[in-house]
């Protein structure tokens, strides 16, 4: 049985050949890749003891992210609608751009700046991520260059409308299921042939071992905040807390539990919530939860959806953020050593939570991507006491979503 | 056995003064029986077979081969079949070596031990994988050895030089420097020239060792690359299956076509 480590961030707990637990993770990347992936660690490593470093990033993280910490709330309307665990929200959707994938633009923006670098690329799904990376090149006068799968191009409008306002190329992928998957294969594809000028900022805690730590290490600043926030709302960390996130990649969901490893389950547990897909479809976007063959994909062991011989599944979703094939080490360690429980929501189950949530809520929006962490929340509440305590992460706001709930619930 | 059948075409290439010439074809593609076709019918120009396993989420691979890869995977193709293939080619009238070529999920989905089992059974002298970088192949690499398989490493332009002389240590006896920082198929943006001179270092601290260049090789610029001990051709011929499809052409006789062309241009 593999085991958590103390005291320690999770990120770094990882051997000398880049794998968590001895087998989740590692780099397995063409060899071209070896010395830009080798250049890129020894920079990070470098900066995160930077104090100059840590106090620019401190000052993006705690004032242009969100003035103070993204807010949290409790849902007042919806504990008092389902009775039982009393629910509460970190609206980490009010960060700049609406998504938690925010703190990890910002973070590749600074490091392509020391890597002395002019372009950002990266990969995106729902579109936040390429959303965020267009707004911190912007910011810090970088080049951005984004790669979507084709399919989500098209669910997800707004975002890419954004994007382009912001002066960065979207470069739609047209392989394969044209999904998330396919744009970071291709986003891999485009650093190896341009890595000497372009700095590559994965979108999640995937990819080989490097991009997996800094992904981490920016979205932490999420359970941070939480910390904090907790102590102030009920005088110290409450006895029973269960701490709900959406898991595609899974960057949120670290970012929400990173301070929190070292609790005991029984006082704080994870719970992370996958993409089940349609409901009746055989496909679906839920490695962890339908205990998914370890495998090897976009350069890290982790499980992911694939057939007898090993071609990776293609996988559906009404939540482009979410609908990937794989999932981080980071998740598939956690899993194992039983430190966090995953299930997976279908796309109904997340409609339906949103349906609730907007007509209880008035102070969060989720997007289809945490709707299916409130959907688990709205099925296991009313079972609990209300000596427990439910915090959703609600990552994302619906707005790029805007088109889909209107087509499925009649109304945005 | 069956390791030592590479060094024996390259000392054979060596004696007649030229380089090698080793193609490279997706098995499955366009069809299980069409590639085997393709393959009985091109080994004849052909010094080395590199045969890829055609699989879904190719990182390393430009768009020719993506598409190749995507063909044999609708048209069928899996490990099992793939052996089948070369099973039936190395009882064909010019039995090449084969390598085979392609990403570590397929092998470690199959079973290490079982595969190089397969290996072995069906006559398989070397292996490319592609995302199972040195230090990290060195396990496997090594039971290859003990099996009489090649595991051929690769090289490339932003290798470090003391990386390199580690990589070389434990390479056995080929080893494949890929020309330029690029997926397959990635037009040449270095000369020739530039890439011969990164060439020439490898060849002088891989004294012994077979060394061949790859990636962007074409019947354009294979004629400069004479001095190399091998040079491999892979996307050209996944473009042509795909033009040959388009206008109803056999893809078997424009490969042929093509790799006469090739040979010619490095004797």
């Amino acid at each position: 049985m593999i085991k958590l480590k103390k005291n320690i961030p999770l990120i770094d707990q990882h051997d000398k050949h880049g794998f968590w637990g001895g087998k989740f993770g590692g780099s397995f990347i063409p060899e071209t890749l070896r010395k830009p992936i080798d250049d890129l660690t020894v920079k990070f490593e470098k900066l995160r003891k930077d104090k100059k470093f840590l106090a620019e990033r401190d000052y993006y993280y705690n004032n242009w992210v969100h003035k103070g910490p993204t807010p949290f709330i409790k849902l007042e309307n919806l504990t008092n609608h389902l009775g039982g665990a009393r629910i509460y929200a970190k609206v980490v959707s009010a960060a700049r751009g609406g998504a938690h994938k925010i703190y990890g633009a910002i973070t590749a923006a600074m490091l392509c700046k020391k890597m002395n670098k002019r372009y950002l690329v990266t990969d995106t799904g729902a579109g936040y991520n390429g959303k965020m990376f267009s707004i911190a090149a912007k910011h810090f006068g970088l080049k951005c260059k984004v790669f979507m799968g084709h399919k989500d191009y098209l669910r997800q409008q707004p975002n890419v409308d954004a994007m382009k306002k912001n002066g960065a190329e979207v470069v739609p992928v047209y392989t394969g299921s044209q999904t998330l998957v396919d744009a970071v294969s291709e986003v891999m594809r485009y650093w190896v042939s341009n890595h000497e000028k372009v700095h590559l900022g994965v979108g999640s805690t995937v990819s080989a071992n490097i991009f997996v730590k800094i992904c981490g290490w920016s979205t932490a600043q999420i359970s941070r905040e939480l910390k904090k926030q907790m102590i102030d709302e009920f005088g110290k960390i409450p006895k029973k807390v269960k701490l709900l996130n959406c898991v595609g990649g899974g960057s949120s969901a670290y970012g929400l539990w990173s301070e929190f490893m070292d609790y005991d389950k029984r006082q704080i547990s994870f719970e992370g919530i996958e993409a089940g897909g349609p409901k009746n479809s055989k496909k679906h976007a839920a490695p962890l939860s339908n205990n998914s063959k370890i495998g090897v994909l976009h350069g890290a062991a982790q499980m992911v959806c694939q057939d007898k011989f090993g071609q990776i599944s293609e996988t559906e979703s009404i939540s482009a953020g979410l609908d990937y094939p794989g999932v981080s080490p980071l998740h598939c360690f956690l899993k194992e050593a039983g430190r966090a429980n995953y299930v997976s929501q279908t796309d109904e189950d997340a409609l339906s939570a949103y349906k609730l949530i907007r007509k209880l809520e008035n102070k969060i929006n989720p997007s289809l991507e945490p709707s299916h962490a409130f959907a688990r929340a709205i099925a296991i509440a009313p079972k609990l006491s209300k000596n427990t305590i439910i915090i959703v992460n609600s990552c994302g706001d619906a707005l790029k979503d805007k088109h889909i709930i209107k087509k499925r619930l009649g109304k945005y | 056995m069956t390791a030592s059948l590479i060094g024996q075409a390259f000392r054979k290439c060596k004696a007649e003064g030229r380089p090698a010439l080793l193609t490279y074809t997706v098995a499955g593609d366009p069809t299980k029986k069409k590639s085997l076709d393709i393959l009985k019918a091109i080994s004849k120009n052909v010094d080395i077979i590199e045969s890829g396993m055609a699989f879904s989420t190719p990182i390393a691979d430009g768009g020719d081969i993506q598409t190749s890869a995507h063909r044999a995977i609708q048209a069928g193709i899996n490990l099992n079949e793939t052996f089948k293939i070369i099973k039936e080619f190395k009882k064909s009238k010019y039995p090449r070596p084969v390598i085979l070529m392609g990403y570590w999920n397929l092998i470690l989905q199959f079973n290490e031990n079982k595969f190089i089992k397969f290996c072995k059974k069906s006559g398989v002298s070397g292996l490319i994988i592609v995302d199972l970088p040195h230090p990290e192949n060195k396990a496997f690499a090594k039971k290859c050895k003990k099996n009489e398989i090649t595991f051929i490493q690769l090289l490339s332009p932003t290798t470090s030089k003391q990386r390199m002389k580690q990589i070389i240590k434990d390479s056995h006896n080929m080893i494949y420097y890929i020309s330029q920082s690029s997926t397959t198929g990635g037009k040449l943006k270095v000369t020739p020239k530039e890439i011969l001179k990164n060439y020439n270092k490898i060849r002088n601290l891989a004294k012994g060792k077979n060394c061949v260049i790859g990636f962007g090789i074409t019947d354009k610029n294979i004629s400069k690359f004479k001095s190399a001990n091998g040079v491999v051709v892979g996307s050209l011929n996944s473009k042509i299956i795909t033009n040959a499809i388009k206008k109803k052409h056999n893809p078997v006789i424009k490969l042929d076509k093509m790799t006469r062309k090739l040979k010619s241009k490095i004797i």
